[in-house]
């Protein structure tokens, strides 16, 4: 940009009131028109911090469908606005770049991943589910009615959302998958 | 709390401004204690006896609250005859089975009264013919289902005779206090560590700041779960809050300062084993094989957990919607059965000997974060099938490559049959759901992006796998496939597919005859025409509206913030807060007022949501043969437990005895200076040769080790490991010792140290510090080793996992691990590949492990 | 221009040449209640995208950042201490009897997040050639990435050691006090995060009352050792406009007890270099003219 040059610093320190030159006769362009990046955000959208049990609320900020900030809100009874510094990490956390964003599949005894495309990995999971059921079918033990596989386990759900354990307990059920667990037996 | 939930610390913070007393009881002196007024050091795994030496003093003191425990506790209650207490028995309970290790808790209960009801000599009869027959109550410790006796407490056959002047040599109150006269200062010092003076500073504390006019909170963590004696911690901690009124009251309670963004809510809508939603028991083989015989050991029982049928039929028809029937039990018949404990170290073991064959990881690395990791992942190498859902790439998805048994050759890569299936998950910005917080308040998340690549949440994923399985199975007349074909499964979905979360919300929420979203769980029928997918949740749609979105901001609120998100049940954000008031109904004093009875209007008012029922008269004695609620008296606040009252003695429904007692860690270099006992009789032990047990009072394996969280990272690593702003704080892992020890075993500062014990070994840099204390117990010192778990061989920062180390024994009410173990230490890194292997043996030869029965320890022979 | 480098100076956005300016903005960082958690250190990068600064396990206690720099402008120090020297429990500093283990009171944990001061006298703003650092209008120290030439010149001249260069970038960088945040009426990343308000933001003035009244509160509680750090104008660098309650001697977390700006001699010495060049060139002309003579 161009600047005229009475806009030139040495030219304001001259003909302003920072003599000096170490405030307002200093300042570039861009801190004239600083912004914080948020106030550029399309949108401002509420969450709760993903690490522990407290809650914190958070305010995320995006801006061209990416994540610009993501902080505290202040509006919460139980956080007040605070984050700790894994909820203040928690931008690092959804755009890390080692995050896996591909399918990955390892084929019995491979020594390398390979690609996959996620429909035939879901085909070929539901595939195996289907499989592994009916081979290790239970009706009954020691004379009691089961009706249930022990051929398929799961764990995890703590970090989930609510719905998506009443999704999966109700889908293990129906199935007869009955080690279901968490991490809140750990 | 400072150290895992600094901003819930915020509110401890705030009270110690407004001179609250803050104390702060840990094995090492964390960021808590460096701003607590007391840090009280204690050996790890001594909680029951520091907890038990406070409520010998309350109770030796007579500092307990007097009309609080008279009225809304068990203590005037007079247990049966046959009771034993671990003062006759040295250190057991009467009803012990040696040789299963478990305990018949038929002498544990209610003297039955002379004046029985019909329903209660039924009652009497049944448990008559459970002693001569075996089964009832006493098949329950063994089938795994203390935790599952849901909601409520294990239901009591009858509330029993009752001396409300505590002086019946059998009542409560005089069992309780015989059991815990000899946790004196003294023997808390012996067995903790903890000076008198000290001691007495807490006791204090503790009781001035309880009564009528104050309240004192206990807040506790996995510090106090991760015990073979995990629940009966807890339950000292219920029974000193109940001696001291602090239970059900503002700035009270017990306060369970749970980990992970839902845990609580995973526990509500559990996926864990033993329970359905709501707390609905799974059913199990030998005793439900009908919905009748589901429900029938609670249902009608006084409380609202009386009404357990509805529950269970909404449940079901929310499960199978039409096709559930009252002519086909509801479809009761589609739910699979227990046999016993399927829990995650149970189904382990499975995998390792080829009875499980696929597995789901769902946001969890149990290759770092569970107990034994070596455990996991030769589970995880014996497997057809692996599918691991996560943000980064985590260990319990690389074990075939990278792991440590490759490095030691256990496991070769090309010999691992396991396929696996990496499929990467959206994070909490790219979708929209709820958690449920550790205060069971629901929050809800909108969706913020969308997830990049294949990345997909989990509520998409099991959607479509169950379409693609249905898809599979579509037109099969096999019936193992009738449950999936008529399960309810048509959520609505966006433009892309993915399944609207507020639909599956509404569904645990729960509907009408006339399809519209319920209002309260009193809504709920048993006759079919209700559904809801979890009772404790119905309320979280009333009115059609998400009440899990509401986001009053806190300044437009009082202090109760009622109108932010919503918590089960009922939106009350203190359980049991009708003993906020006294007997009469007027509040204990007008600084401690919360909810108290109206008498003008006929109800409970104040300023949260009453937990009972509403115009229940405080002087309201239910009519003989009440059932349900309708049996709940005036002055009964605990309206979940069958008797309405706070329990001092547990007569059911625990499996290692109905008062807390100490007992050392499996592992533990202390002979239990309180009984001959030296273990927990039922601990769930876990025989396996990868699981061998250091023997008890082992020179060989001196110190005591325990693991914890920093501040800095998050559990096994995966979402705090793999950021550098997070890894750049904690950069390493690092074992904390006392300068003693470091002296004793020549252990530099910033050196690296190898801590041994049967499992395996591990290194980590040492730090030597005056924040760990040498400990004196009696004559002798007890050395801790500090060692935080968050790290594997993955990530920005890499090293051993401080889990392989952690010996799987367990807790016997909910087969949760012991975290307290022994090891040695010494100078130097570890051995690598194969050496490692020898270099442990040694140390089992050495301690004399037995090869045979490598679990046992040696304690109980 | 009275006190421009030295001195007592209240309102040294004004004397910067910044007409009509908000009131001086500035933190507050009470040690007191610093629960060492780290988020302020974090919730400033994530905020103003600073890069990673080194993974290296320092062995000094919790603190791995070691100082304040280029690439961490939020430090928590973290100091442990024998328990003797605290005079009371009350505060938080409890005193750890244990069953007569060494004899010893037990142990402390001192915990401080460091910032840069935003001094009223800054010397690295006044040593920079180029303009890159200036006052801005709530009386803060900036560093502007768009001018600095990565001279370097500021870094020897800050009395804390804050301001630093960023090797791979070349340019000078510190703690902004979240000016693009100050601009919108938003707190500094690291106060809006700090769970226990150890960080406290807001108008110096009023900032300096509350830190007194702390003070005071703390001394009637018994904690003689609470003492202000950075809060007197009358100081060497003319106050802080970031300032800290302590509980120990500055020199024990790190910080020096008696700064002075180091341009405090700056007029003096162009004073100085005026007369003599003056001399010089009066005795030049004075040559020439005897030349003449």
């Amino acid at each position: 940009m161009a600047l005229s040059p009475l806009e030139w610093p040495v030219l304001r320190q001259l003909r302003g009131p920072d003599r000096l030159g170490r405030g307002k006769a200093s300042m570039s362009h861009r801190s004239e028109t600083l912004e914080p990046r948020t106030v550029e955000a399309d949108k401002v959208v509420d969450s709760v911090c993903p690490f522990c049990a407290v809650g914190c609320a958070q305010r995320v900020f995006v801006k061209d469908g990416k994540i610009t900030q993501i902080e505290g809100n202040p509006a919460s009874p139980v956080s007040r606005g605070r984050l700790c510094p894994k909820g203040s990490a928690s931008k690092q956390l959804v755009t890390s770049p080692t995050r896996v964003t591909k399918v990955r599949y390892r084929r019995p005894h491979g020594t390398e991943w390979e690609d996959l495309d996620l429909d035939t990995a879901m085909d070929m999971i539901a595939d195996r589910v289907v499989k592994t059921r009916k081979q290790f079918w239970e009706w009954e033990a020691d004379g009691k009615r089961t009706r249930r596989t022990l051929g398929i386990a799961s764990l995890g759900g703590a970090t989930l959302d609510n719905e998506e354990n009443y999704l999966m307990k109700k889908l293990y059920t129906a199935m007869g998958a009955i080690q279901i667990e968490n991490q809140a037996r750990i | 709390m400072a150290e895992a939930h600094p901003v819930g610390f915020q509110w401890v913070m705030e009270a110690k401004r407004r001179g609250a007393t803050i104390i702060h009881v840990d094995p090492r002196f964390t960021r808590t204690s460096a701003v607590a007024d007391v840090h009280v050091p204690i050996r790890a795994g001594s909680d029951i006896a520091f907890l038990g030496g406070l409520v010998n003093h309350v109770l030796t003191t007579e500092s307990y609250f007097r009309d609080y425990v008279v009225a809304y506790t068990n203590a005037a209650n007079i247990v049966d005859e046959g009771f034993e207490d671990t003062e006759d028995l040295d250190g057991l309970f009467s009803g012990f089975d040696a040789e299963q290790a478990h305990y018949d808790p038929v002498s544990w209960r209610y003297q039955a009264p002379d004046d029985r009801s019909p329903d209660e000599e039924k009652r009497l009869q049944q448990i008559r013919e459970d002693e001569s027959g075996g089964g009832g109550q006493k098949e329950s410790h063994v089938a795994a289902q203390s935790e599952s006796h849901g909601s409520g407490g294990a239901a009591v056959p009858w509330k029993g005779k009752r001396d409300e002047t505590l002086q019946d040599p059998r009542c409560v109150f005089q069992i309780l206090k015989r059991h815990f006269a000899r946790y004196t200062p003294e023997m808390v010092q012996e067995v903790c560590g903890i000076a008198p003076a000290d001691f007495a500073e807490v006791a204090d504390a503790l009781v001035r700041n309880s009564g009528r006019e104050r309240t004192s909170a206990l807040a506790y963590a996995v510090g106090w779960t991760h015990h073979s004696t995990g629940a009966q911690t807890i339950r000292t901690g219920s029974i000193l809050q109940l001696l001291l009124g602090n239970i059900g009251r503002p700035g009270g309670g017990i306060i369970a300062l749970r980990g992970h963004a839902s845990i609580q809510g995973s526990t509500d809508i559990p996926t864990l084993f033993n329970i359905l939603p709501g707390y609905l028991p799974m059913p199990h083989a030998n005793q439900h094989q009908s919905l009748d015989e589901w429900v029938r050991d609670d249902e009608g029982k006084a409380g609202f957990w009386g009404n357990i049928r509805s529950y269970a039929v909404s449940l079901l028809k929310s499960y199978w919607g039409d096709a559930a029937t009252a002519d086909n039990d509801f479809c009761f018949d589609y739910l699979p059965r227990l046999t016993g404990d399927h829990s995650t170290y149970n189904t382990v073991k499975s995998q390792i000997e080829g009875g499980c064959k696929g597995y789901f990881l769902v946001g969890e690395n149990p290759a770092v974060g569970s107990a034994n990791g070596k455990m996991q992942r030769l589970g995880m190498a014996n497997l057809d099938w692996l599918v691991v859902r996560d943000l980064q790439m985590i260990e319990s998805a690389t074990f075939w490559k990278d792991g440590p048994e490759i490095e030691t050759g256990e496991l070769v890569t090309e010999d691992i049959g396991t396929e696996i299936f990496f499929l990467p998950a959206a994070s909490h910005v790219e979708k929209a759901g709820s958690f449920t917080q550790t205060q069971r308040m629901l929050q809800w998340r909108d969706k913020a992006v969308e997830p990049p690549g294949d990345a997909r949440s989990e509520l998409d994923f099991y959607f479509d796998l169950g379409v693609r399985i249905r898809e599979r199975l579509a037109g099969s007349t096999d019936e193992m496939d009738r449950p999936l074909l008529d399960l309810a499964w048509d959520y609505p979905t966006d433009e892309k597919g993915e399944v609207d979360g507020q639909a599956v919300l509404r569904e645990i929420n729960g509907t009408g005859p006339d399809g519209a979203a319920l209002s309260a769980y009193t809504e709920l029928k048993p006759d079919g025409s209700t559904a809801c997918g979890c009772w404790i949740y119905c309320g979280v749609y009333a009115d059609e509206v998400n009440q899990a979105r509401r986001r009053k901001p806190a300044w437009e609120q009082d202090e109760v913030a009622a109108e932010w998100g919503w918590a089960w049940p009922a939106n009350r954000r203190i359980l049991y807060n009708r003993a906020s008031a006294a007997p009469d109904g007027s509040p204990w004093s007008e600084r401690k007022k919360y909810v108290w009875w109206d008498a003008e209007k006929g109800r409970w008012v104040g300023r949260d949501v009453p937990d009972f029922v509403p115009d229940r008269a405080p002087d309201h004695v239910p009519e003989e043969g009440a059932t349900g609620p309708d049996a709940i008296g005036g002055q009964d606040p605990f309206v979940m437990q069958t008797d309405g009252k706070g329990w001092l003695f547990a007569p059911v429904g625990l499996a290692d005895g109905p008062m807390p007692s100490h007992y050392e860690p499996p592992e533990s270099p202390v002979r239990n200076p309180l009984y001959g006992q030296q273990n927990n009789p039922t601990r769930r032990k876990y025989a396996h040769p990868a699981n061998p047990i250091n023997p008890s009072w082992s020179e060989v394996f001196p110190y005591v080790f325990t693991s914890y969280r920093l501040t800095e990272h998050h559990t096994a690593g995966g979402m705090s490991r793999t950021l550098p702003y997070l890894t750049e704080l904690q950069p390493e892992p690092f074992c904390e010792i006392s300068p003693r020890l470091a002296a004793e075993r020549g252990l530099e500062h910033g050196g690296w140290a190898t801590i041994v014990t049967a499992r395996t070994a591990i290194e980590a840099r040492v730090l030597v510090t005056d924040r760990v204390r040498s400990l004196r117990l009696g004559d002798t010192f007890v050395e801790q080793i500090g060692l935080p778990y968050h790290w594997g061989r993955n990530g920005i920062s890499q090293g051993d996992s401080a889990n392989d180390l952690v010996n799987i024994t367990m807790d016997p009410n909910v087969y949760i691990q012991d975290k307290v173990g022994t090891c040695d230490i010494r100078p130097g890194r570890r051995p690598r590949g194969p050496a490692l292997l020898a270099f442990v043996d040694g140390y089992r030869r050495r301690a004399g492990v037995d090869p045979d029965d490598p679990t046992d320890g040696g304690a109980d022979r | 221009m009275t006190n421009s480098l030295w001195g007592r100076l209240d309102d040294p956005a004004g004397n910067a040449g910044h007409t009509d300016h908000p009131p001086r903005m500035g933190f507050f960082t009470d040690t007191s209640v610093c629960i060492g958690c780290k988020a302020c250190e974090v919730a400033c990068k994530e905020w103003n995208e600073v890069p990673e600064d080194g993974y290296l396990l320092t062995g000094m206690s919790y603190d791995n950042t070691q100082q304040l720099g280029a690439s961490t402008w939020r430090h928590v120090a973290f100091v442990e201490k024998p328990a003797e020297t605290v005079e009371t429990v009350d505060l938080g500093m409890p005193e750890v009897g244990l069953p007569g283990a060494s004899g010893d009171a037990g142990v402390k944990w001192l915990m401080s997040s460091d910032v840069c001061k935003h001094c009223t006298h800054a010397a690295c703003l006044d040593v920079c050639p180029t303009g890159a650092l200036f006052r801005t209008e709530f009386g803060t120290v900036v560093v502007q990435p768009d001018v600095c030439n990565g001279c370097g010149y500021c870094v020897p001249a800050c009395p804390y050691g804050v301001i630093d260069i960023r090797p791979e970038d070349g340019r000078a960088f510190k703690c902004t006090l979240c000016y693009d945040r100050l601009k919108e009426g938003q707190k500094p990343a690291c106060a809006q995060a700090c769970p226990t308000e150890s960080i406290q933001f807001g108008e110096v003035d009023e900032l300096r009352e509350r830190a007194a009244a702390r003070v005071e509160e703390l001394h009637a509680r018994g904690v003689d050792v609470a003492r202000l750090y950075g809060a007197d104008p009358e100081d060497g660098v003319g106050g802080d406009g970031a300032f800290f309650l302590l509980l120990d001697e500055p020199e024990v977390y790190g910080l020096p007890p008696d700064p002075v700006v180091t341009t405090r001699d700056l007029g003096s010495i162009w004073k100085h270099v005026g007369g003599a060049a003056a001399a010089i060139v009066g005795l030049g002309v004075a040559s020439f003219m005897g030349r003449r003579r």
